[in-house]
């Protein structure tokens, strides 16, 4: 192999006179977290609301829960991201459509790209939901009503509860794959890290030192996420359940 | 609501969309889809090695490209591999390979870490009891791998293979990135240069829908005939 590494590219000026390239490449970071981060926020909304209706007797509701899973499972993430940049303002009313084409240049591609991250990942989230729902034994919501509960009752002080708290470690994955993900919305002009790391190769020609360094920052920051999740699930796990005594790892 | 657009468009660019577009976008999956179950399988043998420098090899690899983003990934191929195929072939000078093989070593070397982790699943839900009477039989280690193992493993893990691929269907459309021609990048040709955004990315949604969509149904009704009754 013949390439010559020229690391110091990483401590020169960026053309955009933001700063050194290094610098540049961690606004981009900035950005890829704001976005999976508000994504994360109604993903999670979203999703629980989704996967909690698909667990009720309520025929209509599952169904139309069922119908909104199936179609955002199956289109690919990309897809989307044009869906909601280039589709989306053009069928609203032709004012608001013409407010989101018209904001000021990080913003116009933020708001489709946040908005996509959230739905596509809603879905995974309601899947989770539904999941840990289904996994509590039958007898806890009984109990509930048994007690005197209504069903909306039962839901919110006995069923869901338990279930979040089952459902949090397979959401630390969700949560590190919408970091991923967003990655996706270079495609529509937002430069987050993955962008910015592009942009950098074309403006340097250093192509390898730019992929290199992005690549340790997406290590550093998925090796944080894990550390932080590791100690939130410590502190929400459900005494009594076999996870809860496979402690210590 | 549709006043003002056409919808001709994607009727006159169908040829285009499914000969060239299509046709990349299967050939892509099903030959990435074949090494990329290949090599996961090796992986996995690899992984449950009990070689501790086998073994932590393999799980890095595994570990790294499950922690990348993929497009990040899509780049570092379409630029590393002329470089080491220029290495390899010629006097070091990079040599260029074009989208296809770009994206098809990247999609095999990406796809087959997830294959990895569900082939391991797959053997590792093997009973113990079968290794041991394959041993017994006289068997060596690949011998064992071969006819006793793996086979099973494979047809326990049949669906969650194919959900898999699937997923590797979808992501295919990420080689838009490097200006690739499969379905997407046909679609979003057309798109831009008829300036029919909202006809075309529409289209390929739906059409991205219905496979996937019956591909899954294919895999439930697959699951359902090739579990082993226990």
């Amino acid at each position: 192999m013949q390439y010559n590494w020229h690391w110091k590219v990483l401590l020169e000026a960026e053309p955009g006179g933001t700063g050194t390239y290094l610098q540049y490449l961690i606004v981009g970071l900035g950005w890829t977290l704001v976005t999976a981060l508000a994504a994360w926020v109604i993903a999670l909304a979203v999703g629980a609301v989704i996967g909690t209706v698909r667990t009720t007797p309520l025929k209509w509701l599952v169904r139309l829960g069922n119908l909104y899973v199936e179609v955002f499972r199956n289109i690919p993430l990309i897809v989307q991201m044009f869906l909601w940049f280039f589709v989306v303002p053009e069928l609203l009313p032709q004012a608001i459509g013409d407010w989101i084409k018209q904001m000021p240049p990080p913003w116009s591609s933020y708001l489709p790209a946040v908005m996509c991250l959230a739905i596509f990942t809603s879905v995974r989230v309601a899947e989770q939901v539904r999941a840990g729902i289904m996994s509590l034994p039958r007898g806890q919501r009984m109990a509930a009503v048994a007690n005197g509960m209504t069903e909306a009752q039962a839901y919110r002080y006995v069923v869901l509860p338990q279930a979040f708290r089952i459902i949090l470690p397979p959401l630390t994955s969700e949560f590190m794959n919408i970091i991923k993900n967003s990655s996706v919305a270079l495609t529509i002009g937002l430069l987050e890290l993955t962008g910015r790391a592009r942009a950098m190769q074309e403006f340097s020609f250093r192509v390898f030192e730019a992929f290199a360094t992005a690549t340790v920052i997406y290590l550093i920051t998925n090796l944080i996420v894990v550390l932080l999740m590791r100690a939130l699930e410590k502190k929400v796990r459900v005494p009594g359940l076999i996870a809860a005594q496979a402690g210590g790892h | 609501m549709f006043t003002g657009y056409d919808f001709d468009v994607i009727q006159r660019s169908l040829p285009y969309l499914f000969k060239e577009g299509m046709v990349f976008t299967l050939t892509l999956t099903a030959l990435a889809m074949v090494g990329g179950i290949f090599f996961g399988t090796l992986l996995a043998m690899m992984r449950l090695s009990s070689i501790r420098v086998v073994s932590a090899l393999a799980g890095g690899y595994v570990n790294l490209m499950r922690s990348l983003p993929l497009v990040l990934v899509i780049f570092w191929f379409f630029f590393l591999v002329p470089y080491l195929y220029g290495a390899v072939r010629g006097d070091g000078r990079p040599i260029a390979i074009g989208p296809f093989y770009s994206a098809l070593i990247t999609f095999t070397m990406f796809e087959a870490a997830y294959y990895c982790e569900i082939m391991r699943a797959g053997i590792q839900s093997i009973a113990r009891g079968q290794v041991w009477s394959g041993y017994a039989l006289g068997l060596n280690y690949w011998q064992t791998m071969g006819f006793i193992v793996l086979p099973q493993a494979f047809r326990n893990m049949i669906p969650v293979l194919l959900t898999q691929t699937i997923i590797l269907f979808q992501d295919t459309s990420l080689v838009y990135v490097i200006s690739a021609t499969d379905f997407l990048g046909a679609a979003a040709k057309v798109a831009n240069r008829d300036y029919r955004l909202v006809e075309m990315y529409t289209f390929v949604a739906v059409i991205y829908f219905v496979i996937s969509y019956s591909l899954s149904l294919l895999v439930k009704r697959l699951q359902d005939k090739v579990a082993i009754i226990r």
